[in-house]
């Protein structure tokens, strides 16, 4: 189908942006890639009255290396950290991750703020920024915020985004050079959303590990019990995978069936094996 | 309506287009360019793929004011590129179309996969097609004539691969 009719207007900068969505309320929207937002328009799942695109805006396409971390504008696309056009603060697992996220002539497009704004559960972004210890900046009418990711996304399409606000960028810490990341998507096709995504950071010169479940029934669940046992590099399979089933076990609001359980175990540790020297 | 200025196919274009109109819309009903293809209109099937500032696009989800400034390639623009015209050579030898819809757009996105040094392997060029679908061909002809087409050029340009 085709889009509602819609007004549409690119602003010059971040702060006449932050005016045009104050002043345009509920019926405004940003719109960064578009890659999920025009595919609900054309499907008429989303009509806003305003586009407020975003995509050019200087201040949201740079990175910037820092001692510790990267910071990310939320307009860098999927594509540019799949090719390392900015910089890499993770090794090489957001460049592999931004490899398997939709298709390139999506990629090209697509933003990480964008997906992170968007919070699909299936989405890849929230879950390995959410491994990476990533913080996430807000700009709104009333100055800048900065929340972790882990707590920026609250559930299924939902964040702490608030109405007047707009994502800046995404600030990622930087791992050690002895870190080892496992990825593990698993999907029916190459490039469609996920029905399982495990995503392990073991980084033990900063004493840090973590293990996030993706496509969760939520937002991306931490296994704490697993990310703790994965520092004393498990060797025994079973108990591996017995501590990831008890972690899913006990994130009973997610509602896991019997299917949904097996594969996030499988790709949990099939994930967790990728960083066992 | 907002004023938009085009570069298509290496020509300016001056327009005026409601925010709503999608570039494939654009092209095909303003510009008469039909060759870029419409399937699903939501990302999914590929037809619609056309190069933006050079690199491929879904042109249904991509709206025709948000290309104001920007250069747009569509298939009827690579008349002389030398990559689609080893493409356009194999997928006529290995019979890698049928109905030849998704035909434009699987010849951009094998260039993309070639100009990237993405179509080294039959297992590359499968993950790099993933977006686009074919319903007719089973994909075994089109994989056959990208993986020849790369070697090809591979052959005439060894330094670039």
């Amino acid at each position: 189908m085709k889009a509602p009719p819609v007004d549409y207007i690119r602003p010059r900068s971040l702060t006449e942006a932050l005016d045009l969505l104050a002043n345009a309320g509920a019926e405004g929207r940003v719109i960064a890639g578009g890659q999920s937002l025009l595919a609900m328009m054309n499907l008429r799942l989303a009509s806003p009255g305003l586009l407020i695109d975003i995509a050019r805006l200087p201040e949201l396409l740079t990175a910037a290396d820092h001692d510790d971390a990267v910071t990310l504008g939320a307009c860098v696309t999927h594509a540019a950290i799949e090719d390392g056009r900015v910089a890499d603060p993770s090794h090489g697992l957001m460049p592999r991750v931004a490899a398997t996220l939709a298709y390139r002539a999506i990629r090209t497009r697509g933003t990480i703020g964008g997906s992170l704004a968007l919070a699909d559960p299936a989405a890849e972004w929230p879950a390995v920024l959410s491994a990476l210890d990533a913080e996430v900046i807000l700009y709104g009418s009333s100055g800048r915020r900065e929340l972790k990711c882990t707590e920026f996304t609250t559930g299924i399409f939902q964040t702490k985004l608030a109405e007047n606000e707009i994502i800046e960028s995404a600030r990622v810490p930087k791992l050690s050079a002895e870190t080892r990341c496992g990825y593990v998507k698993l999907c029916r096709k190459s490039g469609e959303f996920a029905n399982a995504l495990a995503v392990v950071v073991a980084d033990p010169r900063r004493g840090y590990w973590r293990v996030v479940c993706g496509a969760a029934n939520g937002a991306p669940l931490v296994l704490a019990n697993t990310s703790r046992l994965v520092a004393e590099a498990p060797r025994d399979p079973d108990a591996l995978r017995g501590t990831i089933g008890s972690d899913l076990d006990h994130a009973s609001d997610r509602h896991f069936d019997e299917f949904q359980r097996n594969l996030h175990t499988v790709a949990a540790v099939r994930a967790v094996q990728q960083v066992l020297v | 309506m907002t004023a938009i200025r085009v570069r298509i196919n290496g020509g300016e274009v001056a327009d005026d287009v409601p925010p709503r109109l999608s570039l494939a819309d654009f092209l095909r009903e303003r510009r008469n360019l039909t060759g870029t293809h419409l399937g699903c209109e939501h990302g999914v099937c590929g037809a619609c793929t056309v190069l933006v500032d050079g690199e491929p696009a879904r042109s249904c989800l991509t709206l025709a004011v948000a290309c104001d400034e920007r250069a747009v390639e569509t298939i009827e623009g690579f008349a002389g590129d030398p990559v689609i015209a080893a493409l356009r050579r194999t997928f006529h030898q290995r019979h890698a179309l049928q109905c030849g819809y998704c035909t434009p757009a699987m010849l951009i996105t094998a260039r993309d996969l070639i100009l990237r040094q993405r179509a080294g392997s039959e297992r590359e060029i499968r993950d790099g097609l993933a977006g686009n679908i074919c319903r007719c061909t089973g994909y075994t002809n089109i994989v056959t004539a990208i993986a020849e087409a790369a070697n090809e050029i591979a052959k005439e340009a060894p330094n670039a691969q």
